[in-house]
C-alpha cells in the first residue's frame, strides 16, 4: 500500500511529467491559454493514460514478450495508442455527446503526445505490476494535468501584463515555465 | 536548385525549434550537454531523411484515410532501427538519451514534414528537405546543448573552458535551466529579428 502511495506522489510532484521529465511539452505549450480548455485537454489525457498503460501492459507481456517480438514494441504501442484514442473518441461520441464536445477537439491531438507513450514505456522500464502500473499511469496523469492547469492560470494574468516586446508569446510562456519547474524541485525533497 | 532550396529552408529560415517551435520535448530533456544534443539531433535525422524518403515513395499508394497511421508505422520502423543500430554501437548515448530515443516516434517534426511535405513532393525534394529540417533540428540542439553545458559544468563536449576556478552553475543543467536557455534564446532571436 506504502509502495503505490509513493509510486503515485512521485508522478504527479517529485517526477512531474511535463516540468522534470519534459513529457508532454507540445500541448503543455499550446493548449495552456485559458484554464477551462487546459482542464478538459488534463480529463481526457488522464483518460487516455490510464486506459493507455493497462492496455500496453498486457499487449508487453501476453504477446511481445511470449513470442520473442521485444523489438517491436514500439510500433506496437504507437498503433495501440493511436487506436485507443480513435476508439476512445467514437465511444465519448456515441455515448455522452455533452462530453465529446467538452473534449472532441483534444482527443486526436492525445496520439502525439509524448506523455502518452511515455508512460508505457517507463511503466515497462520500471518492472511496475499490473497494479503499479495504473497507478503510475494515474498519477503522470494528473501530475500532467496540474502543471497544465496552474500554468494555464498563470498564461491568463500574463495576458494583460507588460511583457518586454521581444518576450511576447512563446519566450515568456518558456521563462514561467522555467519558475515553475524551479517550485516542482523543491518537492525534490519529499521522498 | 529546388534541391539546395529546400536543403537550405529547414536549417534557417524554417528552422524546427526556433521557428515552427515543433518536437520541443527532445530538445528541452536531453540538452544537458553539447555532446547529447549532438547525437538526439544525429539520430533524429536519420528517421527524418528515412521517412521522408520512403513516404514521398510510396505516397500514391497510401490511401488518404489511413495515411497517419501508414505514416506513424513508417516512421516507428525508422526509429526502432536507429534504436537498435545505437544500443550496439554507441551503448553511452544510449544510455544518456533513454526513453527519448523510442520517443523520436511522436516527435511533432517528423509527422510534422511526413504530411505537409513528404506527402506532396517527389523523392529528391523529399530528401532535401529532409537533410535541411534534421541539420536544423540538430543546430538548435547542439546550440542549446552547449550552452547548458558551459554555465551548467563550465565545459563544451567536455573540453572544460573556464579552468578550475569556475562555479558551475548546477541550475542550468537541471529541468529549469532548460526552458529559461530556450525563453531568453527566443527571446534573444526576437529582439534581433526585430531591430534588422
Amino acid at each position: 500500500m506504502v509502495e503505490l502511495f509513493i509510486i503515485l506522489l512521485s508522478a504527479i510532484l517529485v517526477n512531474n511529467f511535463v516540468l522534470s521529465r519534459f513529457l508532454g511539452i507540445c500541448p503543455f505549450l499550446g493548449v495552456s491559454k485559458q484554464v477551462e480548455t487546459a482542464v478538459g485537454m488534463g480529463a481526457a489525457v488522464t483518460f487516455v493514460m490510464v486506459l493507455a498503460s493497462a492496455i500496453t501492459y498486457v499487449i508487453q507481456y501476453a504477446v511481445l514478450e511470449p513470442f520473442g517480438l521485444g523489438y517491436l514494441q514500439t510500433i506496437a504501442f504507437i498503433l495501440v495508442i493511436a487506436s485507443l484514442v480513435q476508439f476512445v473518441e467514437m465511444v465519448i461520441q456515441k455515448s455522452s455527446p455533452t462530453l465529446y464536445q467538452a473534449l472532441g477537439v483534444y482527443l486526436p491531438l492525445i496520439t502525439t503526445n509524448c506523455a502518452v507513450l511515455g508512460v508505457a514505456i517507463l511503466n515497462i522500464q520500471e518492472e511496475y505490476n499490473f497494479i503499479e502500473t495504473l497507478f503510475h499511469g494515474f498519477g503522470a496523469a494528473v501530475g500532467f494535468t496540474l502543471a497544465i492547469v496552474l500554468f494555464a492560470g498563470i498564461r491568463e494574468r500574463l495576458v494583460v501584463s507588460d511583457v518586454p516586446k521581444p518576450l511576447e508569446g512563446f519566450p515568456i510562456a518558456l521563462l514561467t515555465a522555467s519558475l515553475m519547474s524551479m517550485a516542482f524541485l523543491g518537492f525534490q525533497g519529499l521522498l | 536548385m529546388d534541391f539546395g532550396k529546400n536543403l537550405f529552408n529547414g536549417i534557417i529560415p524554417e528552422n524546427p525549434i526556433f521557428k515552427l517551435m515543433l518536437g520541443l520535448c527532445p530538445t528541452l530533456a536531453v540538452t544537458t550537454a553539447a555532446m547529447n544534443g549532438l547525437g538526439m539531433g544525429l539520430a533524429t535525422t536519420v528517421v527524418l531523411i528515412g521517412s521522408n524518403v520512403v513516404i514521398a515513395l510510396i505516397k500514391d499508394k497510401i490511401p488518404d484515410k489511413i495515411r497517419i497511421p501508414a505514416f506513424i508505422v513508417i516512421i516507428a520502423s525508422f526509429v526502432t532501427i536507429v534504436g537498435m543500430l545505437l544500443k550496439a554501437y554507441l551503448p553511452d548515448l544510449d544510455k544518456a538519451l533513454g526513453i527519448f530515443i523510442p520517443l523520436i516516434v511522436v516527435n511533432c517534426v517528423i509527422l510534422a514534414r511526413a504530411e505537409s511535405f513528404a506527402s506532396k513532393n517527389d523523392v529528391l525534394n523529399s530528401l532535401a528537405d529532409g537533410i535541411g529540417m534534421g541539420l536544423g533540428f540538430t543546430l538548435s540542439l547542439t546550440i542549446l546543448g552547449s550552452i547548458r553545458e558551459l554555465f551548467g559544468a563550465g565545459s563544451i563536449f567536455g573540453i572544460s573552458v573556464f579552468g578550475g576556478g569556475f562555479e558551475p552553475a548546477i541550475m542550468m543543467i537541471l529541468p529549469p535551466g532548460a526552458f529559461l536557455t530556450l525563453g531568453l534564446l527566443l527571446g534573444l532571436l526576437n529582439k534581433v529579428s526585430a531591430s534588422k
